[in-house]
């Protein structure tokens, strides 16, 4: 696969903001396609700046601000947990952005350097994140931070990108409100996650009335806010019948269920997140409540929570993302038997794994969009950036940072994973600051 | 809120709620037993209780894999090697873990919690490190999953019960250990007075090894059943460890029937109160009235009067 | 009422000399600020870790709620802080524009009752040590009087620290939740964040730092101090003797308290937000091994334990990041099993002689200061 997409990226600088939106992703070999661009790349040779393609563009040249640049290597940082409670989640995303390093390494680097990474952990603890950012900014001047997982540690984290003008890839789906010069969020915020799978459950199952469940912290209260707002202005005659929160880690989802037993909702809309999600779907079917009678939505749990759940105690629940490991495209055909040899054959890749391979990829393409690793060069030429490799299909960076992507509906299976239902058919724009929902 | 809600209905829902009530007092209890048998009987606060239970877990979960691979018919009845084996795993462990610290830290109780919080930071480490980071999923036999439709409205979780029942056992059994056995007279004869005891012909170190290794092989057995209910990963363990000591303070630290009544007291509040609030503000409120009364009470609900 | 001639005998004051010389000459001297901030960050559970020396090391009350008391001043000094980042210029994208931003997101249309107070700089600084000293103190009355101690005291702590965290995680709307209280910028006009106020603020707090030292020592060195010993090694004789042994726990408990809110204060300006998960269980009990590794009886101990731990961790978390919780769990078994009496132990055993020798013609009786002080008195 690296032959087609160093030319590509080669040609990518010239065409700056690349093509828009007719560009149907998936509907062709991405080796087919960019043997095409190859090829009509190839007369445009001649015209290319010396420095872009003969040699390596000069390091005085693409890099004006003291960064961790030199003339063959290029240094970012991965932050992220592997100790602590949430090392659980965040290990696919190290693995993710690992294997995405590998494999533009292997293409021969972004601006002819090599990707070196400096991996720090920020052991599940939000003031050690900030520490360790500010150790990746200023100790380590690295050019890109892939990192952060839960809202908590970007919050943290935040200020010290801003104050030393970093850049942070930040994989995970999150609850919106916030836009930043220096973070490109490489997963949904909420309203794209939301309100899409709302409407396809209200649409195709004619679901009335929600219960809405979350753990308690911010991304699920906002998440149901929204949720709430769409359901109660935006969905002919549904209502909310019931909105719980439990602590994070809690583990008796008993009387919960019960009181769901008395209210009988069409749709339960679970945002459980952590080791909670276990007892939950756990107890759900112990407690008699058949999924595939009973519709459940969920935006928290993907293959790798089910891991923990098991298959079996899950299978027939739908969970809105924008990626299931199952998707049938020729970019996640090539994406999961790569992580799959790099991690092992056990390994599962969930939503926020790919959001997590998305950022070094983005990072690399704005490079070479921009021809620097200037953060100031790079904040700039970021919108519009597009990856069609991407294994959900295709993305765009929009003004607002956040990208451009499509919402998918699948439904859980036995063996852990999903099938996917439904897609919207056009990408969905991201708008971290809904009107009317807030 | 029940306005809307024909009589059968909130009768089975009343039924339901009271068996939720009834599981979590199992969970509480067999969580608190071996605490209680730690911490009450021998003074030693062990906060690695947690990751004892999730060596159980994992116990479990390496049982079922190796049922599922090499002899899969017997795979229904798995679950009774797997506590056997995690009791076995986590007793063992335990009975190495006193004899290489707790043993020298008797006569500093303070020191035992600061010790085995380090202990549960290596064990945390070391599950990851063997296990990975992330959970793993625990499959259950097909017998144990679901419910047992007891009327049309009212359904029972299956796990439920069997944990209830496992609990009841278990009680019952330390209860016929301590109390009855000659072992069990020894232990709370080395507990009473640990210089009489060895004045009088018992061998203290060895009834403590044992005594220790018990509490630790019960809360296996607890981590074990709990892979039904909960999640098994490295840092699970800590979840239970706030609720298992307070279990065990309210009901009067060196008295078992006490932690039976607290269990019960806790369990049973905290699940009607789910039931009208949010499980946060349940959560809350539980804990703030333990603690309330447990200032205006702190010997617990029931005291033992044991001379110190 | 001081038994010794001088405030600080001769070993207490080489450890105050090098630690003025290492806080004030050496770490700021050798660190870049970005080091020297980590630094800062640490100072800040030295305070916790001295007010633990009272209470725990001298009084023998182990708290593991500290965290609480932390959370507090932090929470007090975040809130100030928060209010003069969130001025009506600054949040007029918000729907209401002058409260900060996560009430708006929670739909809060105003200020609430409790957070209007800290608009005042000189109330916050009362809150930071009224809060915690009332708190502490109904804490403290509450169990004391009734003989509430040891084992009980700590496990009731810990489960007001486990309530705490989840009402501020379930109250983002007026707490911030999880997230915590963040993009804290100026104070009174004057940014937190450049590396000069970094500078600055470091200086303040070793200032605070030392300030603290004094204090407990002085609290130690009086009466006061020695009762505490007293009742920590016989708590009836002490009682029996007419005191009320009640009010002097109270004393220690609230003083520890104190100090760990001025800790926590310390904190949020130096590291720029205040969060939830200082105020837990697992940093409680991680400020208490910060006093048992530098030695509970110890006051320049806890310092030297705190700026230790913490160097270990961030440091082998760097090199080794996958290993270093075993290195963490190791050190805390080491330290209750082979050093009780942690780093000051190991200096009066094995240090303190040799300097000792070196002023042997001196003919003072050889203070093993740092530790025999804690003992009755001789």
């Amino acid at each position: 696969m690296s032959h087609p997409r160093l030319t590509n990226a080669y040609l990518e600088p010239l065409d700056g903001v690349l093509m828009s939106d007719e560009i149907k992703p998936g509907l062709k070999s991405p080796f087919r396609r960019k043997l095409l661009q190859g090829m009509v790349a190839l007369p445009a040779i001649s015209l290319l700046p010396r420095g872009a393609f003969a040699d390596v563009p000069a390091t005085s040249a693409v890099n004006t601000t003291g960064l961790a640049v030199t003339d063959t290597e290029v240094t970012v940082g991965i932050l992220h947990s592997v100790t602590g409670t949430m090392a659980i989640s965040e290990t696919g995303s190290v693995e993710a952005e690992k294997l995405a390093i590998e494999q533009i390494n292997a293409e021969g680097g972004v601006l002819g350097r090599k990707i070196k990474f400096v991996q720090e952990d920020g052991a599940s603890d939000w003031p050690t994140f900030a520490e360790k950012a500010k150790k990746l900014l200023v100790n380590d001047k690295c050019a890109a931070v892939m990192g952060c997982w839960t809202s908590a540690s970007r919050k943290a984290v935040l200020p010290v990108f801003e104050q030393y003008n970093g850049m942070l890839y930040y994989p995970t789906f999150y609850e919106g409100l916030e836009q930043s010069k220096n973070v490109i969020y490489t997963g949904q915020e909420a309203t794209q996650q939301i309100i899409a799978g709302l409407d396809w459950v209200n649409k195709t199952k004619g679901a009335k009335t929600f219960y809405l469940l979350g753990s308690d912290y911010i991304w699920p209260r906002t998440s149901n806010k929204i949720a709430r707002k769409h359901i109660e202005n935006h969905l002919q005659g549904c209502k909310v019948a019931g909105e719980e929160y439990f602590p994070l880690g809690s583990t008796q989802f008993n009387s919960v269920i019960n009181k769901i037993k008395l209210t009988k909702p069409d749709v339960i809309y679970a945002i459980i997140v952590g080791g909670s999600n276990v007892a939950f779907y756990k107890q759900l079917k112990a407690a008699g409540i058949d999924l595939s009678k009973q519709t459940l939505l969920t935006i928290s749990v993907t293959e790798d929570e089910i891991d923990g759940i098991g298959g079996e105690n899950i299978a027939g629940a739908y969970a809105c993302m924008k990626y299931f490991q199952s998707l049938d495209n020729p970019n996640n055909k090539t994406f999961v038997p790569a992580f799959k040899k790099m991690w092992g054959e056990k390994t599962v890749i969930g939503d926020v794994t790919q959001a997590a391979y998305l950022g070094p990829w983005l990072w690399k393409l704005t490079a070479e969009k921009a021809q620097s690793f200037d953060i100031d060069k790079i904040a700039a030429a970021s919108p519009g950036v597009e990856f069609k490799g991407a294994p959900e299909g295709y993305v765009r960076i929009h003004e607002n940072h956040h990208l451009w992507s499509k919402t998918r509906v699948g439904r859980a299976k036995a063996d852990g994973q999903y099938e996917l239902i439904y897609e919207t058919a056009d990408l969905v724009e991201p708008d971290p600051f809904p009107k009317g929902y807030q | 809120m029940f306005g809307d809600y024909s009589l059968g209905d909130l009768g089975a829902i009343f039924a339901m709620q009271g068996f939720a009530g009834l599981i979590l007092f199992s969970v509480y209890l067999l969580m608190a037993l071996g605490l209680a048998i730690i911490f009450g009987q021998m003074g030693v606060i062990n906060m690695a209780h947690g990751e004892f239970m999730i060596l159980g877990a994992y116990v479990t979960w390496m049982t079922s894999n190796a049922f599922q691979h090499f002899v899969p018919p017997l795979f229904p009845g798995y679950f009774f090697v797997a506590m056997t084996l995690a009791f076995i795993a986590s007793g063992s462990l335990g009975m190495l873990v006193e004899w290489a610290l707790i043993r020298h830290l008797y006569r500093r109780p303070l020191d035992t919690l600061l010790a085995t919080w380090g202990l549960s930071l290596i064990l945390q480490q070391a599950y990851r490190s063997v296990f990975g980071a992330r959970e793993v999923g625990v499959e259950l036999p097909d017998w144990m999953m679901g419910s047992w439709q007891a009327t049309d409205a009212i359904q029972i979780p299956i796990n439920g019960m069997f944990v209830m029942g496992l609990t009841i056992l278990i009680t019952i059994a330390v209860f016929y250990i301590l109390f009855l056995s000659r072992w069990g007279k020894q232990v709370r004869a080395v507990v009473q007075n640990r210089v009489m005891a060895g004045a009088v012909g018992i061998n203290t170190e060895k009834i403590d090894r044992y005594t220790f290794g018990l509490g630790c092989g019960i809360a296996g057995i607890a981590g074990s059943a709990f892979t039904m209910i909960g999640s098994t990963g490295p840092t699970a363990g800590q979840l239970y460890i706030v609720d298992t000591f307070l279990v065990v303070v309210f009901g009067g630290a060196a008295s078992l029937f006490g932690t039976i009544a607290s269990a019960f007291t806790i369990s049973q509040t905290q699940s009607t109160l789910e039931f009208f609030l949010s499980g946060s503000m349940a959560k809350v409120i539980t804990l703030l009235a333990i603690v309330v009364i447990l200032m205006m009470r702190p010997q617990g609900l029931f005291a033992l009067k044991v001379r110190k | 009422m001081i038994t010794n001639s001088r405030f600080f005998n001769r070993s207490e004051l080489v450890g105050l000399i090098s630690l003025v010389l290492l806080l004030v000459v050496i770490l700021p001297l050798t660190l870049d600020i970005f080091r020297l901030n980590l630094v800062a960050k640490y100072l800040t559970y030295a305070f916790v870790a001295i007010g633990l020396v009272l209470c725990w090391g001298y009084g023998g009350i182990l708290s593991l709620g500290q965290g609480v008391f932390f959370g507090l001043g932090g929470y007090a000094m975040a809130m100030f802080l928060k209010l003069e980042a969130s001025s009506a210029a600054n949040t007029k994208i918000q729907s209401t524009p002058g409260i900060p931003d996560f009430m708006d997101w929670n739909q809060l249309t105003q200020l609430p009752f409790f957070w209007k107070p800290f608009h005042s700089l000189p109330f916050t600084f009362l809150a930071i040590v009224l809060a915690p000293a009332f708190f502490s103190f109904i804490i403290g009355a509450a169990m004391f009087k009734r003989r509430v101690g040891g084992v009980y005291f700590a496990i009731i702590t810990q489960a007001i620290a486990a309530i705490l965290t989840i009402l501020i995680v379930g109250q983002q709307g007026y707490t911030g939740g999880i997230n915590g209280i963040t993009d804290l910028r100026t104070l009174l006009d004057w940014d937190i964040r450049t590396d000069h106020a970094k500078y600055v603020l470091y200086f303040v707090e070793v200032a605070f730092l030392f300030g603290a030292v004094v204090v407990a020592q002085f609290i130690r060195l009086t009466k006061l101090g020695r009762i505490l010993v007293a009742m920590r090694e016989q708590e009836d004789r002490v009682r029996f003797s007419g005191y009320s042994v009640a009010n002097f726990k109270i004393f220690a408990f609230c003083a520890a308290a104190v100090f760990a809110a001025i800790g926590g204060a310390m904190f949020t300006l130096n590291v720029g937000f205040m969060s939830p998960s200082f105020v837990g269980i697992v940093p409680s009990i991680e400020m208490v091994i910060y006093t048992a590794v530098g030695g509970r009886l110890s006051i320049f101990g806890a310092v030297y334990g705190t700026l230790l731990v913490n160097f270990a961790k961030t440091s082998l978390s760097e090199t080794f990041p996958q290993l270093w919780l075993f290195g963490l769990g190791a050190l805390f078994i080491a330290v209750v099993l082979a050093f009780p009496s942690g780093l000051a132990g190991i200096w009066a055993d094995n240090i303190q002689p040799r300097i000792d020798r070196l002023f042997a013609s001196r003919g003072e009786k050889s203070g093993n200061g740092l530790i025999a002080d804690g003992a009755p008195a001789e």
